[in-house]
């Protein structure tokens, strides 16, 4: 093929009246997809804990404890067994830790833990990273 | 200059147009071609500020320095290098058809060696500091001024011949009466500004300092304050190098003067950084031994003939 | 001239990932070249050993950044095969899409890298722009632009809808416009030809002996690619060219993974159209049966081999990679010596390092000739005896 000197010089002249392509983040919204994988959250109400998210997780990001406020025992009418109180159990959850794999919230039987598009997680000292979803 | 004013002297050496207005404008040229280059590359590019926030920040740095270097020379050299600049820059015509220093024959020629002493200051800056990588550097500045000196010097002498005289006034003032010859003067105008490119060390010529292979090259051990000043240094020759071009291809000041004068200084300069940066946009990086190739088999050739045209030229003009 | 010996790496403007280069130079040629390698190793086999396979899969992709696809799906179909699951046709094809599109996005990235390190600042910044169309087809279609864990063991986890297809078939029309034009740059412009053209030199019967992989050895004339000598996922089904080159040189590479890029927009277009009904998924068990499997992959580096050996536990028993950029290093060194030294960066960058796939331990002891594998208790106690001759006494602490 022949060869021809300043082979861009018409593309590097039509970008000098173009827009520039950087997107001006942060003073602009970062574009995200609607499943982008980001940060899990956690409704309490349906978890039941039986511990398969955090037999899957591949980092030990999350763990399921007893919340320290538990729900007290039905009210049972004369004469029938006591009905054991329903648990509830918290999750903390280390931001700094989790790969954003979303493998807990697929193996999680009863969807209690939630998928969102939250990405801007960064803190100022690895504490704050810990969340404690009650 | 009136040398019986002291204090005009100093005002011409520290101010206007030395020190002071080279920093400023130099800052400005730089900033100018950083935009210039993002804009053509798609992208933002910095903001106003960035060259002079750059040079503070490096200027309240810690410098250190290698104990196995040669501590004086290390140290004096950045200082050589603005010196001479701003003494070349006394001796080109700015906004007025006279330079600062009164014009005599023979001045472009001082005005080229002037622009030597940096480039062998940044030799000396490699070698002084010892280290694989800056020794290299400093042999491929070397190299590098073996290469581009010669083209550059000769595609001076065109127009020079052309006008009759060595003095880079009486040059200006020629093409200011005769604009016609100033288009005659293409190819070596093209040789003086792929030679200064050189010269300025950007891309495609960039290869004493070039980042990818050794780092840093003659600069890699310095830091600080004398980084600092290099870089200033790299920037007044910009300035320097572009009004130089300006006084002897496009005509100097046009016989204008004061305010009017300036402007048409600062177009000018501007223009042949858009020039500079549109080279540096277009091409990669070549190695040293292509570049010697290329200056001594395309360039220096080159201006030989535009050195044929203008003596062609100005036997006909005679006749 | 006298012969300086110079330190390139680990730490080197050239270089994205450590590694050390010794060079002997004698002026500005090099003489010698000795690669020192292992900067990036962090014991992955010996963790993988630790998890079940399920977490394998997101360790295992976390290998490299760029070619994580090709480490997990050469994983997951070592885990498939040792546990004898028919995996669903539509899962087959979308992983080979997702495959495809990684072949587009690291050959742009490297296009851009090579274009850097030759100073060529206005290429790199360009394909990185064009590099930015990809990465939203990934994210769309996985939800992430760099480790897609679109893989899961059985199957994918995600499926490909309508709109997805359009999307992705759009961005693609618009990267094939851009790859025609840097294709042409890359034939004419002249200083792309001067730094490229006789570098690197990798004769075909060098490119053998030293067993160089991927579009390296394919610029010396090899025919090798594993899609199309041991066909895997889809490849059998699908029509694509083998692209070899002539010249031997970065040159030859470069041209390469530039007709790849032709390739892989057709091969995408292919898939697209082809895409099978069915589900995307089928369950397998977590303890596997014991068995010894043996995996291969066209990562966009090269040949990407994965071995498993399980024992019918939940956890591998012994997980073995070899990289690419482990076979193309030893040519580096052949292609190195006689070269310039403003030729390294680029000689280097022409093999696509990556370091991260590349750094594995094995011991050779050379006085008594014998190979040893580590496990667990003996690291513990070669550590802790490495430190107390040193002086430093872990018990006193």
């Amino acid at each position: 093929m022949t060869l021809k000197p300043a082979r861009m010089f018409s593309e590097v002249i039509t970008h000098l009246f173009k827009k520039p392509f950087t997107s001006k983040y942060p003073f602009e919204k970062a574009k995200v997809t609607p499943r982008f994988r980001g940060r899990i959250d956690f409704d309490s109400g349906k978890c039941i804990g039986c511990q398969m998210c955090v037999r899957v997780c591949p980092s030990k990001a999350i763990e399921i404890p007893l919340s320290e406020v538990q729900f007290a025992a039905p009210q049972t009418p004369e004469g029938q067994p006591a009905a054991p109180a329903r648990k509830q159990y918290d999750c903390i959850m280390k931001l700094g830790s989790c790969v954003y794999c979303w493998q807990c919230a697929e193996t999680c039987p009863k969807h209690a833990l939630i998928t969102t598009q939250d990405f801007e997680l960064a803190q100022l000292t690895p504490e704050k990273l810990v969340r404690h979803y009650k | 200059m009136n040398t019986d004013s002291l204090l005009t002297s100093m005002v011409y050496l520290v101010v206007f147009p030395g020190f002071l207005f080279l920093t400023v404008y130099g800052l400005f040229l730089q900033w100018v071609d950083r935009k210039l280059c993002a804009v053509m590359q798609n992208r933002m590019g910095p903001p106003w500020f960035q060259p002079a926030a750059d040079l503070i920040k490096l200027l309240v740095k810690e410098t250190i320095i290698p104990d196995a270097c040669d501590t004086a020379m290390f140290k004096a050299l950045p200082y050589f290098a603005i010196a001479a600049i701003i003494s070349a820059l006394m001796l080109i015509p700015l906004w007025k058809a006279d330079s600062l220093f009164p014009a005599f024959q023979g001045n472009m020629v001082v005005v080229v060696y002037l622009l030597t002493i940096p480039t062998v200051t940044f030799f000396l800056a490699g070698w002084s500091s010892t280290s694989p990588y800056s020794t290299i550097g400093s042999m491929r500045v070397l190299t590098q001024l073996f290469a581009y000196e010669v083209p550059l010097m000769l595609s001076l002498i065109g127009p020079a011949i052309l006008a009759g005289s060595w003095n880079l006034s009486e040059i200006s003032a020629f093409f200011t009466e005769h604009p016609g010859h100033m288009a005659a003067q293409l190819i070596g105008f093209l040789v003086a500004i792929l030679a200064l490119q050189g010269k300025l060390e950007r891309m495609p010529f960039d290869i004493p300092h070039a980042k990818n292979e050794i780092v840093g090259g003659q600069f890699t051990e310095y830091s600080g304050r004398l980084l600092g000043y290099f870089n200033l240094a790299v920037d007044m020759e910009l300035v320097v190098g572009a009004a130089l071009l300006s006084a002897v291809f496009l005509g100097g000041a046009w016989g204008l003067s004061g305010a009017a004068g300036l402007a048409l200084f600062l177009a000018k300069t501007l223009a042949v950084t858009f020039l500079l940066a549109l080279l540096k946009v277009l091409m990669a990086r070549i190695r040293i031994e292509q570049m010697v190739n290329f200056c001594w088999k395309i360039l220096a050739p080159a201006a030989m003939a535009q050195i044929l045209i203008d003596i062609i030229i100005k036997s006909k003009l005679q006749l | 001239m006298s012969k300086i010996t110079i330190p390139l790496g680990p730490q080197h403007p050239a270089l994205k990932e450590p590694e050390n280069f010794m060079l002997v130079l004698e002026g500005e040629q090099i003489e010698n070249a000795t690669i020192n390698l292992g900067y990036n190793h962090r014991g992955m086999e010996k963790a993988a050993e630790e998890r079940t396979f399920l977490q394998n899969l997101y360790l295992i992709e976390r290998v490299c950044g760029i070619c994580s696809h090709s480490h997990t799906t050469c994983y997951v179909t070592n885990v498939e095969e040792a546990a004898k699951a028919e995996v669903p046709e539509r899962a087959l094809a979308i992983r080979t899409l997702i495959g495809e599109l990684e072949r587009v996005h690291s050959h742009l990235l490297w296009i851009g890298v090579a274009g850097y390190e030759m100073g060529f600042e206005t290429l790199f910044m360009y394909t990185w722009r064009d590099r930015e169309q990809v990465l939203d087809c990934l994210e769309m279609l996985s939800g992430n632009r760099v480790h897609y864990s679109i893989n899961t063991i059985g199957g994918v986890r995600r499926d490909v809808t309508a709109e997805q297809k359009v999307e992705v078939l759009k961005r693609i029309g618009n990267l094939e416009e851009r790859t025609q034009y840097y294709i042409k740059v890359a034939l004419e412009e002249p200083t792309i030809r001067a730094r490229t053209a006789n570098v690197g030199k990798l004769p075909y019967e060098v490119a053998i002996e030293r067993g160089a992989v991927g579009p390296t050895t394919r610029a010396s004339g090899v025919k090798r690619d594993v899609r199309k000598d041991d066909p895997y996922l889809l490849y059998d089904k699908l029509d694509f060219s083998l692209i070899t080159h002539d010249t031997c040189d970065v040159f030859g590479r470069l041209v390469v993974r530039a007709l790849e890029l032709v390739e892989s927009y057709k091969l995408i277009r292919q898939i697209l159209n082809y895409l099978p009904e069915g589900p995307i998924a089928v369950k397998v068990p977590p303890r596997i049966a014991p068995a010894e499997v043996l995996n291969r992959y066209e990562a966009p580096r090269g040949e990407d081999i994965h071995y498993l050996k399980t024992n019918g536990t939940d956890k591998p028993e012994r997980l073995k990679v070899r990289a690419p950029t482990l076979a193309n290093l030893q040519s580096v060194a052949y292609m190195l010596e006689g070269g310039w030294l403003a030729d390294v960066p680029l000689v280097i960058a022409a093999i696509d390092p990556c370091m991260s796939c590349t750094d594995r331990a094995i011991v050779y002891d050379r006085k008594t000739d014998k190979k040893q594998v580590y496990d667990w208790e003996d690291l513990r106690k070669l550590g802790i005896e490495a430190y107390k001759r040193k002086g430093v006494d872990f018990r006193k602490l």
